[in-house]
Order: C-alpha cells, then structure tokens, then sequence
C-alpha cells in the first residue's frame, strides 16, 4: 500500500497550478466577478493542456490518465475559484464532439435536484440532463439546444456562477451510451475534489493574514484564539483529502457520498473561519474569501447534498 | 496513489489472520476492569504468545530485537488483530510504544540488552513518569529532582496520571538534573525500579469510577547513574524522539472498533424502532463517514511515514484531535440509542462513554495539539 501522490501525480498538480496561475491570476478572477461570460479563449486554453481530455485515450487524443489523475486538477481548479461548467466538460469529454478541444461548452444537469439547476446558461452550446425520477440503474439522460429548454430566472448567489432554472423537460433527445449512475458518482468525486481545494485554499489565506496582520503588538496568529480556528481548518481539509483521495481511488459510490459530504464540509466551514480571520476585512467585497463562501455553497447543494448523503450513508450501516 | 496491498502485505495478513483464529480461543476471558494482577497477567500471556509467534515489536527494528516490519505490515497487524477481537496492548502499552522504541534509539548496548528482550516477552510491564501536578500540558516545568550522590542519582518530587503504575516493574522517569538550565534543558531519562525504597504508589479514582491511574511519591529514591537513557540534561529531545509515536498508531484498532460499535448502533436503533428518528439515522449517517475518513487518513499517514523511514510527523496531531472528538460524539449517539438506559453505569457502551471523555486530554490536549498543528505545520508565530 502506498496511499501517496506518484512522482507523476505530484508534477500534474503542481503544473495545474502553475498552469492557472499564468492563465487565471488575480486579475482574470476579478474580471470574471464583474463579467461572468465564460472566456472562450481560456476554456481552448485549458482543452489544450488537456483539462478535459484528461482521461480519454491517446490514441483518441487525450491524456490516458484516470479518475485520481482527474481529483487532482479539479482540486486545483477549486484552488484557483476556476469558473465555468468544469465538471460537465471533463464528463461528457469522450461523448460529445468539440467538447474534448473546448470548442463547444456543455452544461450538465441533475435532474433529481430541487431545484434544478443549469450553469452558466448564456454559455453553453448543448445541455445534457439526467433522469430525476426513475431508479438510478434505470436514469437515462437527454441532449438539449439551449433555446429549447424551458428556464426561469435564478439570482445565483455566487457571483462567478449564473444560473438558470430548468423548469420543464424542453425537446430533449435521448443521449445513449451514457452510464448516468457513472456520471453522477463522478461529478460528485469531481465537485468534492473542488471543495477540497477551496477548503485547502482558505486555510492557507487564513494562515498568510494570521502571520501579516498585527493587533496589540502582536501578529494575531500569534494569539491561540486565532491559531486554533486555523488549526481546526487544516484538519477538516486533511481529513477530506484522505476521503476524497480515497474515493478517486477505489470509485465505491459510498466512498463518493461521504467524500462529498466531508468535503463540503470542510469547504464552508474553512471559509467561515478564514472570513473571520480576516476579521472586518473578510467581509468586504474586496477579499476574496467571500467567493470561496458562495461557491462553497452552490457545491455543496450540487451532486447530492448533507441530507442524502448523510441517510445513504446511515442506510449502508443496516444493509 | 494506491490503497491496494502488496501481494507480500497480503500473505502477511492471511498468516496473521490465521494464527489469531487458532490461538485466540486459548486465551482466557478478560478480568474485571478493577483487577489490576488479572488484567496484566492477561496481557503480560498475550504478548508472550506474540512473542512465541514472531509477532512481538513488530514495528521495532530488528535490531532491537523487533521484525523491522513495514508501517502497512504494522497497521495490517492492529487492523487485523482489533478485527479478531484480540486484547488492546493493554499494560504493555508504555514498554512497546514508548519506553521501548526510546531505549532502542538512545539506549546502550548493555541497556538494550537488559530492558528490550523482557518487554517484548511480555515479562516486564512499564509505566510513565512524566507529567507531576503543575506539570501536565506544561510538561517542561516537571519539578521532579534529581541530585547526584556517588553512583546513583537521589530522585524526589512526584508524577501523576501514571497508568499501570500499580502493577508495573520499571518507570520511565523525566527528573531535573540541572535546575538551574532553560526548561527544555537540564532534564534526564532514567528508568526507575517501581521496588526501590523510596518510591510510593497511590491509585487515582476517575469519573469513570475505575483506578486506571496512580500518583508516584518518590522520596530520596536512588537510582543508579546507569540506568540513564541518553546524556545527562538531554532527556527532552530523548523523550521528544518518540512522543510523536504516542499519536502517530496508538488509535488505529480504535479506528477499527469505532467502526465495528457504529454499524451495531444502527441496528440496535433499527431492532428498537428508534430508525424512524431521521435525525438519529443522519448523525449516525454522518459518523459512517467520519470513521471511514478517519481511516483512510490513519492509510495516508502510514503511507508518508513509510516513505519518511517510519517516524510519524505533525501528521498525527491532526489525526487525534478529529479522532479524540469523533470517539466521544460516537458515545454521545451511543447514548441516545440507549435512551433511558443511558444512566445505567454497568452498560458497557456508558462505560466507554466516560472512558471517551479522556481522549482529548490524554497523550496531549486538544488544545496543545491545535498549538502543534498551527506552529509545525502552519508555521504560525510561538506566542500567546
């Protein structure tokens, strides 16, 4: 057993993370608050060092890696606040033409969501959405051209991600060939590994202020009532880490559930306590901690929230 | 990343596995938490079973007359071991653990060869001596004194929270030996005699009910000179060498355990009719993947200590801060299972449950391990 990052596992993340730093800075970030349409540019980029090919097979143009390959950069794009329907591109990769290169964005939609939500809803070329009601083994999932779908308007609260609401089934065409169980363990792995890297994320923004910021003469890091809240942020993000690697590695749809749930957890919180670190400041628009929050949020109600997973997960203990 | 077994790690687990299936039966049934002679006789004839076996410090080097096994080897064997219902390390917990590894790393040839080969035959039982009255989390201001006087050292002052100590046969004794020096300096290792003149043993009674531990009154207590681990004044970085043990394994069968009472918690509640409650299903729900969690984490742990030659880093503050607060939630759910039988002291689970309440005070604070966390792996500033 060795439960450790690869030489190779190691070089993708932190070239993933050089990789957003050199295309989604600050600035960029910053930029897509006041303007949230999605860069084209940037997404071709992205499909062009393999974000979304990542795991299909050379000989089809991808990267030949697999799911924990996959957590990683998704742990990465959660670091970065990466906007954009991520997840949908790395799942529907190898189904759908274009979406491989970047040249067409999709969205992915869980039906069994209440209420149903659609990302970026100005950006896409396509919707994919997954059956709500019928039992998992038996979900299929449908194709939609946007100006199809029946939609009402949604505030999102995270101002990186517009949403629509889906409100009726629209002309859909069946998409066969698509294992939904599949699809939704993933995009729910892939979500988490995106939390924990929001939740790794703030702990070390907490921890940067903590040791810069001085009150009575002191750095505040140096006070325990500080230095514990950081402390209990690194632990939720390892302990998340653990399960969400975990996950990636062994794909059991209940590893997948308490992952998430773990993972959400550490997310949220992590960015409750890194915004009052920052104390008067974490609650400007200006700090940045405030679009962790939000996006903590929308995650964590994405792909099976606290109430499901924690009732899959009381349901495995008598089965 | 890989949470498969190696196919020599797996041949391992199935001599392991069936060598616990054939002698477990032998042993005898656990004594009364209150014997103290029946419950190290117990544990002193299990570890002379693993030691007959080939399974004694495992984790040692071989060297010190341990196998040298792997990290994944030693977790295999406290899963396994926990899994076949086998005894805790019991009474041999200080000795294997702590005393043990600290002598195998600084000891001498002559003191190895006198304290090692006992303690692995399950022959000699130690016990701790190092936190005093005004010393606990503060374990550098332990007041304890040592004076030299020919050959030996004179020891007076006393320890306290010190387990076993009723049935044990050596201490592990921090002492000031210069009192004069900065706190962290001046203080020396000694293994003490639990017989020697001098030395008295009064049992604490806990909240739990039981004498689980002792205060030492050592009253001119000679020791001789050479039973000193290490240099003279350098028994903190003698004892900071393998304190990092103490969280790095000494829970992972707990983990296994944890696990094992939480799948019987729910059934109790379903055969109970208590399932109905969705808020009972979902704190237990959430506890299912707090421990599956916290075992995965005990895999990345060993796995990085494996790959770092087998010493356990910072790592394992993060480990028993979750994994000391999620054993007493588990109670707390235990308890509202019971319902009304909650108060009925002789329930196993209410036993456990006070026993719980130790966790995140023992082998370091909560608090002191946050400070851990925030200072060695943070890299927040010392301070307030």
């Amino acid at each position: 057993m060795d439960f450790q990052l690869t030489a190779d596992q190691r070089a993708l993340r932190d070239g993933t993370r050089e990789l957003l730093a050199g295309r989604f800075d600050r600035d960029r970030l910053r930029a897509a608050v006041d303007a949230p349409a999605l860069d084209r540019g940037l997404w071709r980029e992205l499909a062009d060092a393999g974000f979304f090919a990542l795991r299909l097979p050379e000989e089809d143009g991808g990267v030949g890696l697999g799911l924990p390959e996959a957590v990683l950069v998704f742990e990465e794009a959660g670091r970065a606040l990466l906007p954009g329907p991520l997840v949908a591109g790395q799942l529907l990769a190898g189904a759908m033409d274009g979406v491989a290169t970047g040249e067409r964005i999709v969205a992915l939609c869980d039906g069994a969501a209440d209420p149903v939500l659609w990302e970026h809803p100005a950006d896409c070329d396509a919707l994919i959405f997954l059956d709500g009601d019928a039992p998992a083994h038996a979900a299929r999932a449908h194709r939609s051209a946007p100006a199809d779908v029946a939609r009402a308007p949604f505030a999102s609260v995270d101002p990186l991600t517009p949403l629509a609401r889906v409100t009726g089934p629209a002309c859909t065409v069946p998409q066969p060939g698509l294992d939904v169980p599949r699809l939704r363990r993933e995009a729910a792995l892939l979500t988490a590994a995106q939390q924990l890297g929001s939740a790794a994320r703030t702990v070390e923004t907490a921890v940067a202020h903590a040791r810069q910021r001085t009150q009575f003469g002191a750095p505040i890091g140096s006070f325990q009532a500080v230095k514990h809240l950081c402390a209990g942020m690194l632990v939720r993000a390892e302990l998340a880490r653990a399960a969400v690697y975990a996950a990636a590695v062994t794909e059991d749809a209940l590893d997948v559930v308490g992952a998430k749930l773990l993972a959400d957890e550490a997310a949220v919180r992590n960015a409750r306590d890194c915004l009052q670190v920052h104390g008067g400041m974490g609650f400007t628009w200006e700090a940045d901690v405030h679009l962790h929050l939000k996006r903590a949020w929308l995650r964590a109600e994405r792909w099976g929230g606290a109430r499901e997973a924690e009732e899959r997960l009381a349901d495995a203990l008598v089965r | 990343m890989d949470l498969a077994c190696t196919e020599e790690e797996e041949a391992f687990r199935a001599r392991l596995r069936s060598w616990l299936a054939e002698v477990l039966p032998e042993l005898p049934p656990p004594p009364a938490a209150t014997d103290w002679p029946g419950r190290r006789a117990r544990d002193a004839a299990w570890q002379r079973m693993l030691h007959d076996a080939g399974y004694a410090g495992l984790h040692w080097p071989a060297d010190a007359g341990g196998q040298g096994a792997t990290p994944t080897q030693h977790l295999i064997f406290l899963e396994e071991t926990e899994r076949a219902g086998a005894p805790y390390v019991g009474a041999n917990f200080v000795g294997l653990l702590h005393a043990g590894p600290t002598i195998a790393a600084e000891g001498t040839a002559a003191q190895r060869a006198r304290w090692l080969p006992p303690i692995l035959r399950g022959e000699e039982i130690w016990c701790q001596g190092f936190s005093e009255p005004d010393a606990g989390s503060d374990l550098a201001a332990l007041r304890t004194r040592a004076v030299r006087d020919g050959d030996d050292y004179v020891v007076t002052g006393s320890k306290i929270w010190t387990s076993h100590a009723e049935v044990a046969d050596w201490c592990e004794l921090l002492v000031r030996t210069d009192p004069e020096a900065p706190r962290h300096r001046g203080i020396s290792w000694l293994a003490m005699p639990m017989d020697a003149p001098g030395v008295t043993v009064r049992p604490l009674r806990t909240l739990a009910g039981s004498a689980e531990f002792a205060e030492l009154f050592l009253d001119e207590v000679r020791i001789p000179v050479g039973n000193r681990v290490g240099a003279e004044d350098d028994g903190w970085r003698v004892t900071m060498v393998t304190l990092s043990f103490e969280r790095g394994t000494a829970f992972v069968g707990e983990v296994v355990a944890c696990r094992r009472l939480l799948a019987e918690l729910a059934r109790t509640a379903r055969a109970d009719g208590r399932w109905d409650d969705p808020v009972l299903r979902r704190r237990l729900g959430r506890l299912n993947a707090e421990f599956a969690a916290l075992w995965r984490l005990t895999q990345w742990n060993v796995s990085e200590a494996q790959g770092s030659g087998g010493v356990p880093g910072a790592g394992g503050s993060v480990f028993k801060l979750r994994y000391s607060h999620a054993r007493q939630e588990l109670y707390d759910a235990a308890a509202e299972v019971l319902g009304g039988r909650a108060l009925d002291a002789d329930h196993p689970w209410v036993a456990d449950r006070l026993s719980a309440l130790a966790y995140t005070i023992a082998a370091g604070t909560s608090q002191i391990q946050r400070n851990i966390v925030a200072e060695r792996i943070l890299g927040l500033p010392k301070g307030r």
